[in-house]
């Protein structure tokens, strides 16, 4: 209870130093799987190389090759050179073209960043102001209506409604352009096309927390003292619904990540979904392994900021924040 | 209360006679098909609907019925298999780690962890993108990436069972383990994890359909919906049927199996929207508690 009272800086820190630590052997066992995926695939990446240098390939040749990619060595001596490798930066070349995987990753994912910035804005102005409205104006005609079209929008997958949004908005009014380009008209579509099945799947949870909330006590507590609904809606309530929302945050991102290849496919937004298609049509091994490791990486940071951020929204969560791992 | 539950007992039949109808139509879709959903003819290609092609044809002149019809086997019934293995998998090492404990529980959590990790879309993107493409490696793919849920679900359930008096109880009988696992531990975690896999039936038909239509899932001449939609995209100005159809389908069938994740939620979990399983565990005890 004191610790509830009087917010302990030196146990937040301590928090965060575990936290990393125990990232330590998730992030080993991470590349470990990706890494070792490669060695599933039934197509040698040898071969994949060389046919795409227009090499013949002859035994020879491939053993050479192999041996020149350390490729001959057992597999966990691979494994450490490679993660020794992607530690100091560098991501090895494609094996298509050469060119480093680094310069690839550094020019595709600003874009995709981008589009899930944009995103993750448009989800969140849409599922927050509605997911409160739903639940102030519970079974009222409003609710049943955003509820019905939540409803809706969960169950659209985003590369259906990229396609409905691309015959309305490109094809048939003409307001829009077909491919992304580049522009900020070109990410119109694609930032819809992500942010309204997510809001759909939000609206309804914001919905619920604030429910939950509004059950409280200190809410009828509240307003039979004579507080204004709307101070003790957005004081109070949002402030307490601030956990679901930091966390429905972190679960957007995590779907958005990987998630926007088949919008970024079809608008040829060329982002990092894009790029990790094109190597995994070309089984481009270097290229599909440091979009994993990014990708994962950069969602594990989120989620241990998300974490944080509750210990900062809501100081109640503070102790039991050493216990969850 | 009583009238609301009745009437979540009637949807919930309505639905699941529904989606029973609909795994009909997918077993018996082949035969209703009113055309060979495989022949090409060019000379009819893009045909906008017609009597012959109720939904009209795509760019290779095949019937786009005949294909939904063909597809639904492939679409519907590849992701109740991965929500099978996914369960089935998970449930088996959560109820093992969670029951025993020790090293191996510590191994599969770490395990867990480290697949947690991962974004769910990436790890399915890597793994059908590694084992190359394929129905089989798509199924693949969305059950390595489902299980550590259900796994970490099922250790939770099973680590506050197992300290109930009921599984006590059969222990002092002399039950053997295996036989408090099946007949104490297993029917009581078990709800909550049908909730849940229930619920994410309609997901996993959208994973699957989207790793197809990123070219990953099925193979080219099969029919599948999602990669009816990637094959009619570029011919969406002349032909916008060849994607509006399979995408209805698909968002129908979505739409069908959310309800019923919702509708077995209220069923099994009638606690309120937030805490799916608050009010779950006091009824596990009047249930299982054998009067001591």
């Amino acid at each position: 209870m004191e610790n509830s009272l009087r917010p302990d800086r030196g146990s937040l820190g301590r928090f965060v130093l575990r936290r990393l630590l125990l990232l330590i052997p998730v992030l080993f066992g991470v590349t470990f799987l990706t890494y070792g995926l490669m060695f599933l695939s039934p197509s040698d990446p040898v071969e994949m190389m060389l046919q795409a240098q227009g090499i013949p390939v002859t035994p020879e040749v491939a053993q050479a090759m192999r041996v020149k990619m350390g490729l001959d060595r057992p597999f966990l001596e691979q494994y450490f050179a490679w993660l020794w490798r992607f530690l100091s930066g560098d991501m090895g070349v494609s094996l298509i073209d050469g060119e480093p995987v680094r310069q690839m990753l550094m020019a595709a994912a600003p874009k995709t960043l981008l589009l899930t910035a944009t995103s993750l804005l448009v989800t969140v102005a849409l599922s927050l102001p509605l997911g409160i409205l739903t639940a102030v104006r519970q079974n009222r005609f409003s609710d049943y209506l955003i509820r019905f079209l939540s409803f809706l929008g969960n169950a659209m997958p985003s590369f259906l409604l990229s396609l409905l949004l691309l015959y309305l908005f490109a094809l048939r009014l003409n307001l829009l352009p077909v491919l992304a380009g580049g522009g900020a008209k070109g990410l119109i579509l694609p930032t819809l096309a992500l942010s309204l099945p997510m809001s759909g799947r939000y609206i309804r949870q914001v919905r619920a927390a604030v429910l939950e909330q509004l059950g409280q006590r200190y809410v009828s507590g509240a307003i039979s003292r004579g507080v204004r609904t709307r101070t003790v809606l957005f004081k109070s309530v949002l402030r307490n619904a601030m956990t679901t929302i930091l966390t429905l945050l972190a679960l957007s991102m995590g779907s958005l990540l990987g998630g926007t290849a088949a919008v970024e496919r079809i608008f040829s937004w060329r982002g990092m979904g894009y790029m990790v298609m094109d190597a995994i049509f070309m089984r481009d091994y270097p290229v599909i392994q440091a979009f994993v490791v990014w990708m994962t990486v950069l969602y594990v940071v989120i989620n241990l900021l998300t974490d944080l951020s509750y210990a900062i929204v809501d100081p109640r969560s503070r102790k039991g924040l050493g216990v969850q791992p | 209360m009583t009238r609301n539950r009745r009437f979540g007992r009637v949807r919930l039949i309505l639905l699941l006679t529904l989606a029973a109808l609909l795994c009909l139509l997918c077993l018996i879709g082949p035969e209703l098909a009113p055309n060979d959903p495989y022949k090409v003819n060019l000379l009819q290609a893009k045909q906008p609907p017609s009597e012959k092609f109720p939904l009209g044809t795509d760019g290779f002149g095949r019937c786009v019925l005949s294909r939904i019809l063909v597809g639904a086997r492939t679409s519907v019934f590849s992701a109740l298999l991965v929500v099978g293995i996914t369960l089935t998998v998970g449930c088996v090492i959560g109820t093992l780690c969670g029951y025993f404990g020790g090293a191996v529980d510590t191994i599969f959590m770490r395990l867990v962890d480290i697949f947690l990790a991962f974004p769910g879309m990436v790890l399915a993107l890597a793994v059908a993108g590694m084992l190359g493409t394929g129905l089989g490696n798509a199924v693949i793919a969305l059950a390595a990436t489902g299980w550590p849920q259900y796994a970490r679900l099922a250790r939770s359930y099973v680590l506050t069972l197992r300290e109930e008096n009921f599984v006590y109880a059969a222990r002092l009988n002399g039950q053997s383990t295996w036989s408090i696992l099946l007949r104490h531990i297993l029917p009581n975690a078990l709800r909550p994890l049908i909730v849940t896999a229930s619920l994410s039936i309609g997901g996993t038909i959208l994973g699957l359909a989207g790793l197809s239509f990123l070219g990953l899932g099925a193979l080219p001449p099969a029919a599948e919906w999602g990669s009816m939609l990637s094959d009619g995209r570029g011919l969406m100005q002349q032909a916008p049927w060849i994607v509006l159809y399979p995408g209805l389908t698909i968002f129908l069938t979505v739409v069908l199996f959310n309800l019923l994740g919702d509708s077995v939620r209220d069923a099994l979990a009638p606690a309120d929207d937030t805490h799916l399983f608050r009010k779950v565990r006091p009824r596990f005890k009047k249930k299982g508690t054998p009067t001591l």
